[in-house]
């Protein structure tokens, strides 16, 4: 992804307004924006979803297949997380294989789905040791207006909450609803000077300091986090922002169903 | 192209297809123009089972470099399926059938373009395939040519496309998945109607000369009717713009300095 | 619809549209093909002076030599810098170019990648190579403030006639606005009336070529301002 060059204006702009406690758009700190989602439109995945978090929209879908497990995890299905960061979404993406950028996307996604334990993979059995269900989620950016992450791991919950396991084509028996254990919910928030925002705009994203991810359960507890950019957090900022993400996550819970 | 397959009855006694279609009728079309925010033009389409959208950034720096060309605008397009808009899922990335793909629509783009108003750039076109149905090659390049005009890239006209194939002895217009997985025959074509101008053409299978006449015949009709649509589309883009305005065309004024 | 000779009707044209005008002579957006005239643009149709145009709806900046233009640093040479103009291309600025002495090597010190810059495109050639320039009045680095891109063939409407819409917003908001060419604007003020002015110019982006869109807007400034008043008081 070639960096965009921000204008000093752009962001003093930005700098000056935040110490006025405003954002650009008018959100308070720990506001998203307007979320919307739309489960189940491709009919050729075995679950889908588009999601769109202000102008930034994502398109995730999930497909199966009947597979090998891994020897380490012989009972167990096996998931696979792919992120596509596609030229159409942006003027700084450029085609081609997935760099740093989509890599660490997808695994950030794919953590928080695994970590939290949101599919009961060892329902994904079918021979111990020799069949199991091979799921491959695999996300799609449209168009890019910052906090990919939330967008696309929302994109991926929401996916595989409309997953049907296709067992009637593989002879497996009939179809049924993917098994899912709990529900995980993600947020985003950014550090700008001393400032924390959640669900980073584009402009913010481009003058952000530091970045954290933080995935948490239906209970109330951690299951993933990510820091990112070459800024630093304090303790209290992380600690901060781990209190607004699990105070923000039950309605979240319900925007993305 | 498959074998024929004989147990498979494609037209019945009344001349209806599988999904009860004439032999010369369309499935729904539908297309949505303007609907990406960071690309310069969008369109979204909605074809049969087919769902694509297609986006047009640029006259921009033409990347690589040695691509450039001194006095015109390139167009480079690039058509790809998702993974999962297919039956099996198919590998993230370009393949043999995409990159031949995406020739042959940058090809067809390229002759409605006034690419020479544009030295040295490019027109990137990007055509994705959400869930594919038959046909997704002449669905890119309908919408691709919607999210051209879109683009506000200076253009001689839109591109209609439409396939023409042959199943159970019959020349039939706009296969579904079915009719592409066991016809004979498959024609995808691009046509301008005002000019009859051909701008893209494929064939596969086998066709009579009198099967070729009737099914250039059914395409001819049949762009037109795409055509209106792709037109509509654009219309609709901007209906709340239409109407009347008391303001003057103000195109002559300077820009303002500041006070 | 009305009768109003005033009020022109705004057709919206699609590239390939026949342009019925007996007499008319093509003019810009507009193409020949066997004699007759079609639009190239998806736009609006416009008949001035015999002439028939399509104004198109979008589309890049194309630069004019003399166009004045909000430039943005994207790199810098021991003797130019490379600036953004959003055209196609961008354009370098040479160190003879603008108002200060530049030592060969030295130019970092004057400005920096990331600046932003009001300039005047000193030339563009067959194959839109461009050169833009800071000698001339009023031409200098920009400071503070906030810039915002609107689509470069919407400028004319922001300005509206003889400068009204924007002198309008000058005049409520109480900001230094100053309009590119290429469809960047800047403005600088009280930071909530830099928002009030972007929202106004959002309006007219929108509804560019709608029916009493002056009325609207100016109902808008009138409204945000007031009760600004209101609550400073």
């Amino acid at each position: 992804m070639a960096d965009e060059v921000v204008s000093q204006i752009k962001k003093g702009h930005i700098h000056k307004l935040l110490s006025m406690g405003r954002r650009m758009d008018g959100r308070s700190a720990d506001e998203y924006r307007s979320i919307t989602v739309e489960a189940g439109i491709i009919g050729s995945a075995q679950g889908s979803a588009r999601v769109r978090i202000g102008n930034t929209d994502v398109v995730v879908g999930v497909k199966m297949d009947v597979g090998s497990p891994f020897p380490d995890t012989p009972d167990r299905g096996v998931l696979t997380t792919n992120a596509e960061l596609i030229p159409m979404a942006s003027p700084t993406f450029e085609p081609g294989p997935p760099d740093q950028n989509a890599i660490e996307l997808s695994r950030v996604v794919d953590r928080g789905i695994r970590e939290s334990e949101m599919i009961d993979l060892q329902k994904l059995c079918i021979v111990e040791g020799e069949e199991v269900w091979i799921n491959f989620l695999d996300i799609y950016v449209l168009d890019y207006d910052g906090n990919l992450f939330d967008a696309c791991f929302y994109g991926a919950v929401a996916a595989l909450r409309n997953t049907i396991v296709p067992a009637e084509k593989h002879e497996k028996g009939d179809d049924y609803p993917m098994p899912l254990r709990h529900y995980p919910i993600q947020t985003t928030a950014v550090k700008i000077e001393n400032s924390i925002l959640f669900d980073p705009a584009l402009d913010e994203e481009m003058v952000a300091d530091a970045r954290l991810t933080v995935t948490t359960d239906e209970n109330g507890d951690l299951r993933a986090m990510q820091k990112g950019l070459a800024g630093a957090l304090t303790l209290d900022e992380v600690n901060e922002i781990i209190d607004t993400s699990l105070r923000l996550s039950k309605g979240l819970r319900e925007i993305i169903g | 192209m498959s074998e024929i397959v004989d147990d498979i009855k494609f037209i019945d006694e009344e001349g209806k297809r599988i999904d009860g279609r004439r032999v010369d009728e369309m499935r729904p079309l539908k297309i949505e123009a303007g609907v990406l925010k960071r690309a310069d033009g969008s369109a979204y389409l909605e074809w049969g089972d087919n769902k694509v959208m297609a986006a047009v950034y640029g006259p921009r720096e033409c990347h690589p470099r040695h691509m450039q060309n001194p006095s015109r605008a390139i167009i480079q397009c690039r058509y790809n399926m998702m993974s999962f808009s297919v039956s099996d899922r198919k590998r993230p990335g370009p393949d043999r059938r995409s990159i031949e793909i995406s020739k042959i629509i940058s090809e067809a783009l390229e002759n409605v373009v006034f690419t020479e108003n544009f030295p040295r750039t490019s027109i990137d076109v990007y055509i994705e395939v959400l869930q594919a149905n038959a046909g997704t090659r002449v669905a890119g390049l309908t919408a691709a040519s919607v999210a051209l005009a879109d683009a506000g890239i200076p253009m001689r006209d839109l591109v209609p496309a439409v396939a023409v194939g042959k199943a159970d002895g019959h020349i039939i217009l706009d296969l579904n998945g079915k009719e592409d997985n066991f016809g004979s025959a498959d024609l995808p074509i691009a046509m301008i109607p005002r000019t009859g101008e051909v701008l893209l053409m494929q064939m596969d299978g086998h066709m009579t000369m009198e099967e070729l006449d009737l099914a250039l015949s059914y395409a001819k009709k049949a762009c037109q009717e795409i055509y209106d649509i792709q037109r509509d589309a654009l219309h609709r883009r901007y209906a709340s713009q239409a109407g009347t305005e008391d303001d003057n065309d103000d195109d002559d004024d300077l820009p303002d300095e500041e006070a | 619809m009305t009768n109003d000779v005033s009020r022109k009707e705004r057709e919206i044209v699609i590239p390939g549209d026949l342009l019925e005008g007996d007499k008319l002579r093509p003019g810009a957006g507009t193409y020949v093909s066997d004699g007759k005239i079609y639009a190239a643009f998806l736009g609006i149709k416009s008949v001035k002076s015999n002439y028939i145009n399509v104004i198109p709806m979008g589309g890049r900046y194309i630069p004019c030599v003399g166009d004045s233009v909000i430039g943005k640093v994207e790199d810098i040479g021991p003797s130019n810098w490379l600036i953004d103009i959003s055209a196609p291309h961008p354009a370098p600025l040479h160190v003879n170019e603008v108002p200060w002495r530049v030592e060969f090597g030295d130019t970092a010190r004057y400005m920096n990648i990331g600046d932003i810059i009001l300039a005047k495109v000193l030339m563009v050639d067959e194959t839109m190579r461009i050169q833009v320039t800071m000698k001339d009045q009023g031409l200098r680095k920009l400071q503070d403030g906030q810039v915002v891109e609107i689509s470069p063939t919407k400028v004319p409407r922001i300005i509206g006639k003889g400068g009204s819409m924007i002198q309008m917003i000058k005049g409520y908001t109480n900001c230094r606005i100053f309009v590119g060419q290429n469809g960047r604007i800047w403005l600088d003020g009280e930071v909530d009336n830099i928002m009030h002015a972007i929202k106004a110019i959002r309006m007219i982006e929108q509804d560019a070529h709608s029916y009493g869109l002056t009325e609207r807007v100016k109902e808008y400034l009138e409204s945000v301002t007031q009760q600004d008043n209101v609550e400073s008081e």
